[in-house]
């Protein structure tokens, strides 16, 4: 894969209507004071560079993926702001390239690698996921990337690996939201290591084919389909194997509200949301809340993982 | 133009159309006018507009006393139960967008958010004191309850509080918007509990009663 740092490309230049409109919003906002409401004035287009992947439909669900700007305009990324538009509105002064990833801890193979290093053997697949937030919305995402037990094989974790632990970049001049103290920075997810080598849970680079937006987590991401959203650890640039359960961010922000293992189940309520159900974003109106599946709808496959576990407990 | 007359015709529209400026915009947004949009969830956007601008609303119906005192315009007062009205008036916006367009009025799901839900329970809780308010809100009213009249709007201390708590609770982790508000309310309460220490003093030094409130002070 080759990456270059494009010039202004004319898609990025904004078009006089647009322009217009938006001063036109502008002077609304104005007037009635209501600015917090700037709606963003374009939709955004995908505008990575284009990936080679294959389709995946064994691992894909059969519903309708969410446009592109309601992935890439509605999301959390507290690095970056706690509005659900602040990663799109401010993720371009993160820096993808170069980038690194230090693995350390029970491994046999450790040491410092280079991203690009990192993807050549991977094959990339495209697998449409649900993707549900522990807040009660959830999208179908067109998300490509590769198995993450294939990047783990490559390490050689040892038999005392049980865990695996992610770490996020900690910069605050590239990600302005770490200036705040909302979390224990650097934000810091974990998985058992069977949860990481399960077919299901996918290292992503990619988004509706093209290299992953900034905001989505580029360049390196996790996605566990089966679980609440922040889970899914985004621009990650340290993964540990270890024999201890990692202190995951959320988890330690606030430990009767997000578990460590956070796997869907709308059996459990969160004291602020029911589990129950949710809302799919881009649905039309009156039409959008539909029951949360078990595991989000992977239960089949992945059910199995938590035979003998209180999941009431272990939430 | 007399002070009346100015307040009937000029103070009143004024700050009437204002009220209604916050629901203009979400409509342009709702419905695409001018461009406008709600973005990628307009049902949160609709939601949390709504509640943050009774909240707004609630707050400003407050600063309404320290402000005419503070200020020497003891008329503002005729502004307040328009602001007070509009405040009811979101959060029953607040409150039918959540039911509608959140839950899809499913009521089985609004027993268990109210019954389980801390921030819901206490949300909830402050709607169904504004209604007295609300319904005791005409002249009629005020010239039937009396002297009660005030005890029972003194229900908007609690009201406004449960209003703000609401919100801080609601939030996940950046509470730092919340925060703004239980400082602004703190300020409005805490200058009535100023007030009333030192009419106390200023009461017990001349040796008479408090002073009871006055007829005008309730009436307009």
């Amino acid at each position: 894969m080759k990456f270059r740092v494009p010039r202004i490309a004319p898609s990025e230049i904004t078009p006089p209507e647009v322009y217009f409109s938006r001063r036109a919003l502008l002077a609304g906002a104005l007037a009635t004071g209501a600015s917090a409401l700037l709606p963003a004035a374009e939709a955004p287009q995908p505008q990575g560079e284009a990936l080679k992947y294959t389709v995946n439909p064994q691992y894909s669900v059969k519903e309708t993926p969410n446009k592109f700007e309601e992935i890439a305009g509605y999301n959390n990324f507290y690095e970056f702001g706690t509005d659900k538009d602040s990663p799109s509105r401010y993720a371009h002064t993160l820096r993808t390239r170069p980038w690194s990833v230090t693995v350390s801890g029970e491994a046999e193979v450790r040491g410092t690698f280079d991203l690009e290093d990192l993807l050549k053997d991977q094959a990339l697949e495209e697998r449409i996921y649900r993707f549900r937030c522990v807040e009660a919305w959830s999208l179908v995402v067109p998300w490509v990337g590769f198995p993450l037990s294939s990047l783990i094989a490559r390490f050689k974790p040892t038999s005392r690996a049980k865990y695996v632990e992610f770490t996020t970049l900690y910069d605050p001049r590239q990600m302005p939201g770490q200036r705040v103290p909302i979390l224990n920075w650097p934000y810091v997810e974990g998985l058992r290591i069977d949860e990481a080598m399960h077919p299901l849970t996918l290292m992503v680079v990619g988004l509706y084919g093209r290299v992953l937006p900034n905001q989505d987590g580029a360049p390196l991401r996790l996605i566990v389909p089966w679980k609440y959203g922040f889970k899914s650890i985004k621009s990650i640039v340290k993964i540990g194997f270890s024999s201890v359960q990692p202190r995951t961010a959320w988890n330690l922000a606030a430990s009767d509200e997000y578990g460590f293992y956070a796997n869907v189940n709308p059996q459990v309520d969160h004291p602020r949301w029911t589990q129950a159900s949710e809302r799919r974003i881009g649905a039309p109106f009156l039409a959008a809340r539909r029951p949360t599946l078990p595991f989000n709808g992977y239960a089949e496959q992945v059910a199995s993982l938590y035979q003998g576990l209180d999941l009431h407990r272990n939430f | 133009m007399t002070l009346t007359q100015r307040y009937r015709f000029i103070y009143k529209p004024l700050v009437f159309i204002a009220c209604l400026m916050p629901l203009g915009w979400l409509a342009s947004g709702a419905f695409g006018w001018f461009g406008a949009t709600l973005g990628v969830d307009p049902v949160k956007e609709l939601e949390h507009e709504c509640g943050k601008t009774a909240l707004n609303l609630l707050l400003l119906t407050l600063a309404v006393t320290p402000v005419r005192e503070l200020a020497g315009q003891p008329q503002l007062l005729r502004l307040r139960r328009m602001l007070g009205l509009f405040a009811f008036f979101y959060v029953l916006l607040h409150f039918t967008i959540y039911l509608v367009l959140d839950l899809e009025l499913n009521f089985a799901t609004l027993g268990a958010d109210i019954a389980k839900r801390p921030y819901i329970t206490i949300g909830f809780t402050a709607l169904l004191l504004l209604i007295p308010l609300a319904v005791t809100s005409t002249n009629g009213m005020m010239r039937r309850l009396g002297r009660r009249w005030q005890s029972l709007h003194r229900l908007v201390y609690v009201i406004a509080v449960l209003g703000v708590w609401h919100f801080y609770w609601q939030v996940k982790r950046d509470v730092r918007e919340p925060l703004i508000y239980i400082g602004i309310l703190a300020v409005l309460l805490g200058y009535r509990v100023i007030r009333a220490r030192a009419r106390r003093r200023d009461a017990t030094s001349r040796g008479t009663a408090p002073k009871t409130p006055q007829k005008a002070d309730v009436a307009s």
